[in-house]
């Protein structure tokens, strides 16, 4: 096991603990950049959707990881930054700007819609969130002039500064640029996380009492969250925009929103490793199963028919598991194992187990 | 002026008076106490200072000024840092993010600039952590920086709460119940801390606590309440020998009697 010694502040500020954490890291970036060369088109197109999935579970991540608020409709927020991109487009804004302004706009509507509905808690904010969901399907179809209604919209191909990052024409091209955006969201997330604003989500998540003690104005700061989280989903749901060419309201339905919350569970809540595990469930999962299900079908002889639900079965059952048996998910389970033999012989069974809290009865709301 | 003034402050929940007409002035560099039985409405006070409940009637004055139209989270601005009778800390972050927490009133970064990490916040989170690590000296809390408050001890806890309220800074310090299950060594370590942060802090405290024994060491004056009434105010020696307060605690021989 390292042990780092401290000499300076900076050793909690910085971004990587030590040398060799920062070498691992960029050993990784060397390996995702070479990606598109090992890989071929068609699995640097599933690499790229599973980094688009990552960004949207980063916003979401911060929300229920950091800040503690739950959204079971961050796929509302995923159309808002859709829809707004490339109606910003065809209005003959650029692509380089209409996506932060896509962002941007779904930041202020996830902002606004968190100022009435965050003084609910737990269950109650959950369903007020769902209701967003199932809205903004109708919503979407019933704004028809403005959204194509169930025609949806026809995505421009990507274009900055003349070069074209079509899916199809330039598959490594769109990989590296989601890529990038990926990175920049990461970095945000980091700085949050280590300055005052994050801190102040921790203490909004853990105590809202005793953060109003400290001085933390706990509707601005959910407030707060809710905008930066929705920014992010909205970036996402913008390049997932693209990314699927033609999009309607059944793109961005209920069952992407559960995705999502399945995605960060699954990863592991409240890291941002756990949004990138997550998505690489999420985005091979579908294929896995149906790899899985033809090979049985070939087998058996059932031949390759469809198993409705099969799919949603399947999610349903992962995630039951994981909440049983590894709360922390994927990224949770990695560090474990991780303990296990950087502390080789020494590692006990219960490191992980936390002490139960008490005296948590007479909590003023 | 007094530092904290209460003006014949009274609040009801429903038909209960849980504070009746109670006025009491904590001047600057006292150690202030509040006592009496269960239900006295010692904490609920506290809740009105902290602004969460807000009085029936009467008026509350911090250094001159009213304090009943600012909202919870301004009272930290002011000046008032507090602790909790049930400890609420952040349990699912380290002892060192919870006391950085305490710093929140000091920030003057926004969350643009904290977004990109600009250097002014990166030169603001080395002064944060500054006024922190003097906090953790003071009490004596280097071994649990980076532990996670979900598995520290209720002792630990109880310090690191007063930390996290210490780093605020303050002018005026309330602490609930500061000894309230500790060991009697933990609550001699109490008594000397408060004694410093009276002494070479300059802060002054206003405290609930049940120990008469810390209560009488180290409080300059002392308020006895009794079902949410002003029994008597003074030195510690002359509020406990007041018959008033003893019959509170004790009852009286007439009930005996019946």
């Amino acid at each position: 096991m390292r042990i780092v010694f401290k000499t300076t502040y900076e050793a909690d500020i910085r971004l990587f603990k030590h040398g060799a954490q920062a070498f691992w890291y960029a050993l990784l970036l060397i390996v995702a950049v070479a990606a598109p060369f090992l890989l071929g088109d068609f699995l640097t197109g599933e690499a790229t959707n599973v980094l688009i999935w990552a960004i949207c579970g980063m916003g979401l991540m911060l929300l229920v990881g950091q800040s503690g608020q739950a959204s079971l409709g961050h796929a509302a927020f995923m159309a808002i930054g859709a829809y707004s991109c490339v109606l910003l487009e065809s209005a003959g804004v650029p692509f380089i700007l209409a996506l932060p302004l896509g962002g941007i706009i779904t930041g202020i509507a996830g902002g606004l819609f968190a100022l009435p509905v965050t003084r609910l808690h737990g269950i109650y904010l959950a369903i007020a969130t769902l209701a967003v969901s199932v809205m903004m399907e109708d919503v979407i179809v019933l704004a028809e002039p403005l959204t194509g209604g169930v025609n949806g919209l026809i995505a421009p191909d990507i274009e900055i500064f003349g070069v074209n990052f079509n899916r199809y024409g330039n598959a490594s091209g769109l990989y590296w640029l989601i890529l990038a955006i990926a990175i920049l969201i990461v970095l945000a997330y980091r700085n949050i996380q280590r300055s005052p604003l994050g801190r102040a989500f921790a203490a909004v998540r853990d105590s809202e009492i005793s953060a109003q003690a400290m001085g933390i104005n706990v509707a601005r700061t959910k407030a707060t969250a809710f905008a930066i989280s929705t920014f992010m989903t909205g970036i996402g749901g913008a390049l997932m925009g693209h990314f699927a060419g033609v999009f309607n309201q059944e793109t961005f339905n209920l069952v992407i929103s559960i995705n999502l919350i399945l995605m960060i569970v699954i990863g592991g809540l409240g890291t941002i490793h756990g949004a990138f595990l997550g998505a690489v469930v999420i985005g091979f999962l579908p294929q896995a199963i149906a790899f899985a299900r033809d090979g049985l079908g070939s087998i058996f002889h059932f031949g390759s028919i469809a198993i409705p639900g099969l799919e949603t079965g399947i999610f349903g059952t992962i995630l039951i598991l994981f909440i049983l048996f590894e709360p922390l998910g994927i990224y949770g389970r990695w560090v474990k194992i991780r303990t296990y033999f950087e502390l080789f012989p020494f590692a006990r069974r219960d490191m992980f187990r936390r002490q139960k809290s008490y005296l948590k009865t007479e909590r003023i709301r | 002026m007094s530092l904290l003034e209460l003006k014949n402050v009274t609040l009801k929940f429903g038909g209960l008076t849980a504070v009746n007409d109670v006025s009491f002035a904590v001047e600057e560099g006292e150690v202030f106490a509040l006592v009496g039985p269960n239900g006295a409405g010692k904490s609920t006070i506290f809740n009105m200072i902290s602004r969460f409940y807000t009085p029936y009637s009467g008026d509350i004055l911090f250094e001159g000024k009213s304090i009943l139209n600012k909202a919870p989270h301004e009272i930290a601005g002011l000046g008032i840092a507090r602790t909790f009778q049930n400890i609420e800390l952040f349990e699912q972050a380290s002892v060192l993010q919870n006391m950085l927490v305490g710093r929140y009133t000091h920030r003057r970064s926004n969350f643009l600039t904290e977004l990109l990490f600009t250097p002014f916040v990166r030169r603001e989170e080395h002064r944060h952590r500054e006024a922190v690590e003097k906090a953790i000296d003071f009490l004596d809390l280097q071994p649990y920086r980076e532990k996670l408050i979900a598995g520290l001890p209720y002792g630990v806890r109880k310090v690191v709460e007063m930390g996290r309220a210490l780093a605020i800074q303050p002018k005026l310090l309330l602490l609930d119940e500061p000894a309230s299950g500790l060991s009697v060594e933990e609550t001699q370590d109490v008594a000397f801390w408060i004694e410093d942060i009276k002494k070479v802090m300059g802060i002054t405290v206003l405290m609930v606590e049940h120990d008469m024994h810390l209560v009488s060491s180290v409080c300059d004056r002392v308020l006895a309440l009794a079902d949410g009434k002003k029994l008597a105010l003074g030195t510690p020696r002359e509020v406990q020998t007041d018959p008033r307060v003893v019959e509170a605690y004790l009852g009286s021989d007439e009930e005996e009697a019946a």
